[in-house]
This record gives C-alpha cells, structure tokens and sequence, in this order.
C-alpha cells in the first residue's frame, strides 16, 4: 500500500488533449477568480458575510450560484453529446465511447443543477413566506448547502483527476460492479452523491420541522403560500426518499470495496433489486424536483394574473396527492425487466393516478388567468410557457405509463425527450421563472426584462427544435446513450436537434447578458419598496433585500393572502394601517464556519475513500467530527441586533413603502380624473 | 383560426411519425402491430383533452391580457364547486379510460404470454455477450452471431439471458424489448409476419461496444429457412465450451457468423452459471469497433 492509494500520475489525462485542456481551462478561470477576490480584499468580506453565513438568504443564493456554474457544466456535457450524434452517422464523431459515456454519466449530475436551484429557492422565500427570521436549524442549513457544493465538487474533480463513471446517470449493477468498472468512475458518482445526499436529507429535516413548526402567529396550514405548501411536499419526500439513496449507494459501495454481494448475480445477490431501489428514491426524487417548481408557478400565475390562486384548497390536495402517490409508482421504470402483467398493469396505472392531480393544477392556474389581468412579464412568460411545454411532456409521461406503449419506448430516446420535456419545461422553467420574480427580493434590483424575454424565447424555441426530434426518433427505434450509428433515418433529426441546442446556447447567453446588463444598470432598477410586481404573500412585505432579521415585528397572519391584504386595507384608507411598532432588539443566530469546514474535510474524506488514501480518510473524518464538537461545544451562539438598527432599517422601507403608496393613489386619482 | 391550425399541426406531426422509416410505427408483427395501436390510441385520447388545454391555456392569458379593455375581470373568481368538480373529474376520467387499456393490454401483451396459433413456436436462445448477440436455435442444433434468422409467419418463442452486464434485446419493428440478465432467463414471444430485414439491437449500455451490438433480423420463407437451417449445418465451426469461452471475450465481429453445430445443454448452463459469465466489458484501452470503422 503506497501512500497515495491508487492515485498516480496515470490519473491525470496527460495524453488526452480534450479533458487535459479542459481542465487547465478551468483551473486558470478558478485560480483568475481566486487571485482577483484576494487581490481585490474580497476575502474577510466573502468570509464573514457569505462563506461562514447562516442567513437563509445568503444560503439559498449561493445554492442558486452553485446551480449555475453546474447549468453551465451540463450544458457543455451536453453540446458534446448532440454534436457526438450529430457527427457519428457511420462514422465515429469526435468523442471515443469511453468518454463518450463519462459525458453521458456525468451529464445526469445535472441534479446539481435542479436540486440546489429548488433548494435555493426555498431557502430565500419559505421563512420569508412563513414571516419567520431564518429557518429553525440555521447552522445545519449551511452544512447542507456546502455538504451539497462539496458533492458537486467531487464531480467536477473527475474531471482532470481520474475518470468518471461510464455507467449513465444512474450507476446499474452489474457494469458498476468492481468487476465491469474497476476504475474510480463509479466511485466518484457514488462518493459525491453519499457526501451531498447527506445535505440534502439534513435540508428535508431542516425545512419540514420549519414549515411544520415556525410560522408567523396567525399561518394556519391553510393559509400558508402554495409554494410553501410544495416546499413542505418536497422535503417530506427528501426526508423518506433520500435514506433509501444513502442506504443503496452504501450498498453498492459495500460491494465495491469489501466484496459484499448485495448485487453481484454471481455471490447470491441480486442486480434486479438495485435497479428497485435506487428507483424507490428515484421517482420521488423527479417530484422532489418538480413539485417546488409547481409552487414557483403557483405564485407567479397568480401575481401576474392579479387575482388570488384559483382553487387554493384543491391544489393542497393535488400536492399531497402527489407526494404521496409517487412513492408507488417506482416499477414503471422497468416495464420490460420482466416483472409479469398484473405487476406492470398495476403499477401503470398508480402512475396514471398521479396525472389526474398535475391535471388539476394545469387547469387551476388556467382558471387563475380566467378573469385576471394578466402581465406578460417573464416569470410569467417562463409560466405559461411551462404549462403548454408540460403539457406535452406530461402527456408522453402517461403513454410511457402504458405498459405495451413502454414495451417499445423504454430506453429509446423517446423516453429520453419525455424526462427532458418535464426536467427542461417543467423544474428548470420553474427555476428560471421563480429566479427573475424573487432576483428583486434577494438583490435589490430587477432584472432586464428585455433579455430575459429573449432567453425565455431562445429557451422554449431551443428546446423544442432540440427534443422534438428526440421523440421522432425514439418512434425510429434509437435507443438512447449511441455513440455512433448506422441508421440513416435517424440522422437529419439528430443534426435539427444539434441546431435547437445551440438556439438553447443562445438563451442561456443572453441569461448571462441579462445578468451583466442588471448588475451595471442596477442603480435605475432599484426596488426601493419591497415589492416590485405588486405581490401578494409575505416575502413582498419587507425590504429588498430583507434585512437579515426578515421584519421588525413578526406579522399578523390573517388571511390567505397576508400582504394582499395588509395593502388593500392601505388602499383604502390611504394610508399604511399598521402603526409603528414597538421595536426590540433581535437576537439572530451568529455565523459559524462549521458547514464550510465540514464540508472542506467531506472533500477530503471522499477523495481519499474513491483513491484508497486510508489515512486520510481517517484524518478527515476525525477532523469532521472534531469540528462537530468544537460547534457543540460553543457557549456564545446568537448575536444582538439592537434596537436602534432594527428601528432605522424598518423606518427607512416603511418610508418608502408610504411614499409608493401615496404616489400610487396619486396616480389612480389622476387617472380617474382623466377618465371623467 | 389558431386552434384549426394548432390541431392541423399535430395531425401532421402524426402522420408525419406514422410515415416513418424502420420504426415502432410501422409493425412488421402481430406484437407490434397490437402495439403501436395503443399507442397511437393512447397519444389520440391524451391529445383529445391536451390539446384543448393548451389552446385555452395561450388564449385564456392573450385574452385577459392586462392591455385588454374588452375582457371582464372576476377578480374574485377563486373558488367554483363546478370549475372544481370539473377539473378533478376530466383527468380521473381519461386516467379510467386509459388505465383500462393499460390493465388490459398489459395482459394481453405480456411478453412472457404465448402467440395464439397452430403451429408450435420456433424456439430460440438469445444470449447477449461482449459485445454481440448469440442466437441459439436449441431444436436444430445450430446457432449464428449478430444474426437473428427467423421464418415469417412463424411464431418465435425466445429466451433471454446474458453471460455479461445487462443488454436489453429489441427489435423494434417485431415488439417488445425485454432485459437479458445473467443468471435468469426470461420468456419474450414474438412474431414476424413479412418476409424482410428488420433492425435489431440492444437497449441498455454495457460499456464501451454497446453502440455496435446491433443486428439484422432476417425473416424469410419457411423454405428459405429450412435451407439456412441445411447449408449452416454443413460449415463453420461447433460451438462447443472452448469456443464459447472465446466467444465470452468482448469483441465487435467484424460480419456475422454461424456455427454448424452446439453442444447441448449449453445455455441452460449459461443460465445456471455452471459456464460463469465472461470477464466483462473492458476498458477502451482497446479499439472495440469494427475494421470499417476505424
């Protein structure tokens, strides 16, 4: 045993131009990025305000930053892979099937994409939602968070260091097995997903006890946002799905280090129960993913429409419906394993079940709009645009669901272009939708609207011309993950869907244009009330950004739409009803560098696991548990925001709250006057 | 006018599918066939109410657009028992009608389910290897590589297993595609009903080769059979446990082959594990493709 494990030089692509330069690349942008902060004296500021931060704000932003860069990631994974097919009718393309598949494999970590992005979200808006200060564990929040930026870290890791899996996104045994992919690949996939699962399962916790028990006096259950009420859905799935992810991976580990047989056909075991199992997290988790975006939609539809959510009550039922159904629908994945028809029939149909609550939300926002005065700004173009996109996507979903229609679509690209129909028009529409109605909240300022409705466009067009061809030619017979092919009727719709994903390119171009233009003209753009689309729920009654207490005084819930409220009643009687209050100092948790620590030493421990470093897997987790203690063990845990602070914050945005107000019943008299 | 063309659209898009080259829709079996009908029923039911929806949804929000001065508003449209009723009984109904079809054709079409017809199946064994398929014909004592022989007309009882990772065994234009997993053996019938060259191929990655383990289904006349059968008899090699371990070794052949004879009992023996798997899928440290494509 050497002192490094397995780790040699070999590890690194010295001799493969295309991940070798790559990786260089991407090194010279980090340590550029490293030098400039640190030239710059950014580093006591990233340090004391982001990095050891447990506000919730800053923690669901940087879980959005984090999303980004791994967009940016999977979207290069997946122009290599469109330009691959595009290029290898009867030919080889570009890319050799060995890397090839590692792009595949790692192109399904794209979850690093959707999960921080919703997870982001919740963070910045459910306590502002629920008027509550932060969420209830606020050091554990910022464990999850760079527990789950040390998993996608790993990930990219693989990237110059190693290799990745070569086994799609989800590692099936027997090819994962030690003995079909001896290298580190599945490694890395596993050790990544155990070291950020584990954030994830602590957020589902986190945000379950929050919802459950911290709200403003007066949010019964029923009165609670839509969003919210998909948050509670999502991380009640996370709190029952992931253990079985943690539990599975464990098992494959198990097989891969100690020789266990949990999978192997050969030792007793049984590969046809991972693919159960990993699919008993699996199902649920796309709905982890999607119902988070359901609330996003939820709330934009209804903003923009000005009226309250249609069927309030009913969408609560469509949401835990889901939730609940979607733990019994895992088989659908593997119509044609064999399991027999009344398996199949039965688990076809639970999986239908599930179509009649997203039914109902559809046609619940649709009756939102019905009689609403709707604004096309692009949170709710991203909204209408989902709800015609995901009507398709649903719709193939179902047909998938029908056992003989899968007996010919599973594993097909078809089935491909049905997951990225509801992964692309339903969770990232909803992330982009719910990103540009709450970037005001976070930051300040609004976006461009004039960029931001060409991404949205550039987006809708991109991904239709890039997956609509996926579902002609999965109706060909292409199955999915070809790294070449022979079959001439297949080629023409490979290179349109090369076209649409640089139409996407395009969009997410124009995503970063519209940041650049924002930042520099933010001055013009700043949101000095609080509440730039006329909002309805909590998260629009406090300053943009919120100050880090949230509000001043916890508000009074009394009805469903607390802040809609709160301003009709002003309108009414012109003035804001609510008289200053008594203002008290705030105690708020005190920042904590144990999250950025332990997830420092979870690198450390994971690397070491996937290269057999012993020692310093030993060394990393005697460090993660000695941070643990050290944390335990702290006597001064909550800071003071005094008195006077929280009185001047509140003055100065209830000034501008009256100033707005006053300018708006000026301009409704004006108007008023013009019209007699 | 939108909603005439949006459905003109669709239809077109469909028959455009329908038109389609070696595909799923364009059956070349009994399986197939029975297929592709749900299929396309399924997508005709689902399309008669998403359709609808998607057109109310685009003209719902131009309508009450903010700029519009001749829609009504209801700002305290939020709660109808009707709407409600409404929108919970349509998806639970279309979801009855089709989880009928679903119950129903999932017992109809099970894979493991026997073709109705006089004449007995001709049994074949189908094992999938690094990278290649192996056809084993067990009655006639002969087997090919890459090559899937099969009289039309005939209704084809084939048991499927690996002597490696997974594969998934499909051709699309007969039916069903089915998992071939070391250690079992599972029961797919199908059936060609048109003398024709149909495409064969696995559907679940098993490393580096896995875009080369196509192959061509030839469905012929029974004469025409019957003379493969005869002259496939007289050359090429047995395939007895030497030649089977190398055949385990992963490779892409170059053309297909066959062998004249086998020996019996060998793929209860794969199946069983008393011949173990082969090495597996290496590493690409090797170029796995055929010599054309290099």
């Amino acid at each position: 045993m050497t002192l490094l494990g397995k780790l040699t030089w070999q590890a690194i692509p010295l001799h493969e131009p295309l991940p070798l330069y790559s990786g260089i690349a991407v090194a010279i942008i980090i340590v550029a990025i490293l030098a400039w902060v640190w030239i710059k004296g950014y580093v006591p500021y990233l340090w004391r305000e982001w990095i050891t931060s447990v506000d919730h704000k800053r923690i669901g932003v940087m879980y959005c930053i984090l999303a980004g860069v791994m967009l940016l990631r999977g979207f290069i994974d997946a122009i290599m892979m469109r330009t691959q097919q595009a290029m290898a009718y009867n030919a080889p393309g570009y890319l050799p099937p060995s890397h090839f598949s590692q792009i595949f494999s790692a192109h399904g970590t794209i979850f690093f994409v959707a999960m921080p992005f919703v997870i982001g979200l919740m963070n910045l808006i459910v306590p502002l939602q629920l008027g509550v200060r932060d969420v209830a564990f606020p050091t554990l929040n910022s464990v999850s968070f760079w527990l789950t930026a040390a998993g996608a870290l790993l990930v990219n890791m693989s990237l110059v260091i190693g290799e990745f899996s070569r086994t799609g996104w989800l590692p099936y045994p027997p090819l994962s097995e030690l003995a079909y992919s001896p290298g580190v690949g599945v490694d890395y996939y596993c050790w990544s997903l155990q070291i950020s699962g584990i954030g994830t399962l602590m957020t589902g916790i986190n945000f379950v006890t929050t919802i459950l028990k911290l709200r403003a006096p007066g949010m019964h259950y029923t009165r609670m946002p839509m969003f919210c009420w998909t948050a509670l859905a999502s991380n009640l799935l996370i709190v029952a799905a992931f253990p079985v992810l943690t539990a599975t991976l464990a098992m494959l580990l198990l097989d891969r280090y100690v020789g266990f047989h949990f999978f192997t056909d050969t030792g007793g075991g049984n590969s046809m129960m991972f693919m159960n199992l990993i699919w008993a997290w699996g199902h649920p988790e796309v709905y982890i993913l999607v119902l988070p975006a359901f609330g996003v939609f939820s709330e934009v539809v209804s903003t923009f429409s000005g009226k309250p959510l249609f069927g309030y009550r009913s969408m609560i039922y469509a949401t835990m419906a889901i939730c609940i159904i979607s733990f019994m629908v895992w088989l659908h994945h593997f119509f044609t394993m064999g399991a027999g028809a009344d398996v199949n029939a039965v688990f076809g149909i639970a999986s239908m079940i599930i179509a009649v609550p997203t039914g109902v939300k559809i046609f619940n926002w649709l009756f939102t709009m019905y009689g609403g005065s709707v604004r096309f700004s692009t949170p709710m173009l991203w909204s209408i645009g989902f709800m015609v996109t995901f009507a398709i996507g649903g719709m193939t979903g179902v047909l998938l669901a029908v056992p003989p229609a899968d007996f010919q679509l599973h594993n097909s690209v078809f089935l491909v272009a049905h997951f990225h129909n509801v992964i692309i028009g339903g969770v990232l529409f909803g992330a982009f939708a719910g990103y540009t109605y709450w970037f005001p909240k976070a930051f300040g300022f609004t976006l461009d609207e004039r960029l931001g409705k060409w991404a949205f466009w550039l987006w809708l067009i991109g991904f239709w011309v890039a997956w609509g061809p996926g579902y002609v030619v999965g109706l060909e017979g292409m199955t999915r993950r070809l790294q070449h092919y022979d079959v001439a009727e297949w080629h023409p719709w490979l290179v349109v869907a090369e076209w649409g994903v640089l139409i996407i390119l395009l969009g997410i171009v124009a995503q970063i244009a519209q940041i650049v233009v924002s930042v520099r003209t933010r001055e013009q753009r700043r949101d000095v009330t609080g509440d730039p689309w006329d909002g309805r729920n909590l998260e629009w009654a406090t300053a943009s950004p919120p100050p880090p207490f949230n509000f001043a005084v916890l508000p009074d819930v009394t009805d469903q739409e607390p802040y809609w409220d709160m301003k009709a009643r002003a309108r009414e009687i012109g003035e804001l009803t609510r008289p200053e209050p008594k203002y008290e100092p705030i105690h708020m948790p005190r920042n904590s560098p144990t999250g950025f620590v332990t997830a420092f030493l979870a690198v450390i421990t994971g690397f070491a696991l996937i290269w057999h470093i012993w020692w310093l897997v030993l060394l990393g987790l005697v460090g993660a548990y000695a941070t643990f203690v050290v944390f335990a063990w702290r006597d001064h845990d909550e800071d003071v925001i005094p008195v006077e602070e929280v009185a001047r914050l509140d003055r100065a945005n209830r000034a501008a709250r009256s100033a707005a107000l006053q300018h708006r019943q000026l301009r409704h008299e004006s108007q008023r006057e013009s019209a007699q | 006018m939108g909603n005439v063309g949006l459905v003109l659209v669709a239809l077109l898009a469909l028959g455009e599918l329908a038109g389609c080259g070696r595909a799923q829709l364009q059956p070349a079996g009994p399986i197939s066939a029975a297929e592709r009908e749900i299929l396309l029923d399924s997508v005709v039911i689902m399309l008669a109410i998403v359709v609808p929806t998607i057109i109310a949804t685009i003209a719902v929000a131009w309508w009450y657009r903010a700029s519009n001065v001749r829609a009504r508003r209801l700002p305290d449209l939020v709660y109808s028992g009707r709407i409600e009723l409404l929108v919970w009984s349509i998806p639970t109904l279309v979801v009855i009608f089709l989880g009928g079809i679903a119950w129903i054709s999932a017992h109809d079409l099970d894979p493991a389910r026997p073709l109705p017809a006089k004449t007995a199946p001709l049994e074949i064994q189908v094992v999938s290897l690094d990278w290649k398929w192996l056809f084993i014909y067990p009655k006639l004592g002969i087997a090919s590589v890459d090559r899937l022989m099969v009289p039309a007309g005939v209704p084809l009882h084939l048991t499927l297993t690996s002597a490696s990772v997974w594969n998934v065994f499909w051709v699309p234009q007969l039916g069903s595609m089915l998992y071939c997993m070391s250690g079992m053996a599972d029961n797919l019938y199908l059936q060609a009903d048109h003398p024709g060259v149909y495409h064969g191929e696995s559907a679940m990655i098993s490393g580096d080769g896995f875009a080369d383990m196509h192959f061509d289904t030839d469905a012929v006349s029974q004469d025409q059979f019957d003379s493969w059968v005869a002259s496939t008899r007289g050359a090429g090699p047995a395939l007895d446990d030497a030649a089977y371990r190398q055949l385990l070794q992963q490779s892409v052949p170059a053309h297909p082959y066959t062998y004249r004879s086998v020996r019996p009992g060998l793929f209860a023996d794969i199946v069983m594990l008393r011949l173990p798997p082969g090495d597996g899928p290496r590493g690409a440290d090797t170029d796995v493709r055929p010599v054309g494509m290099q």
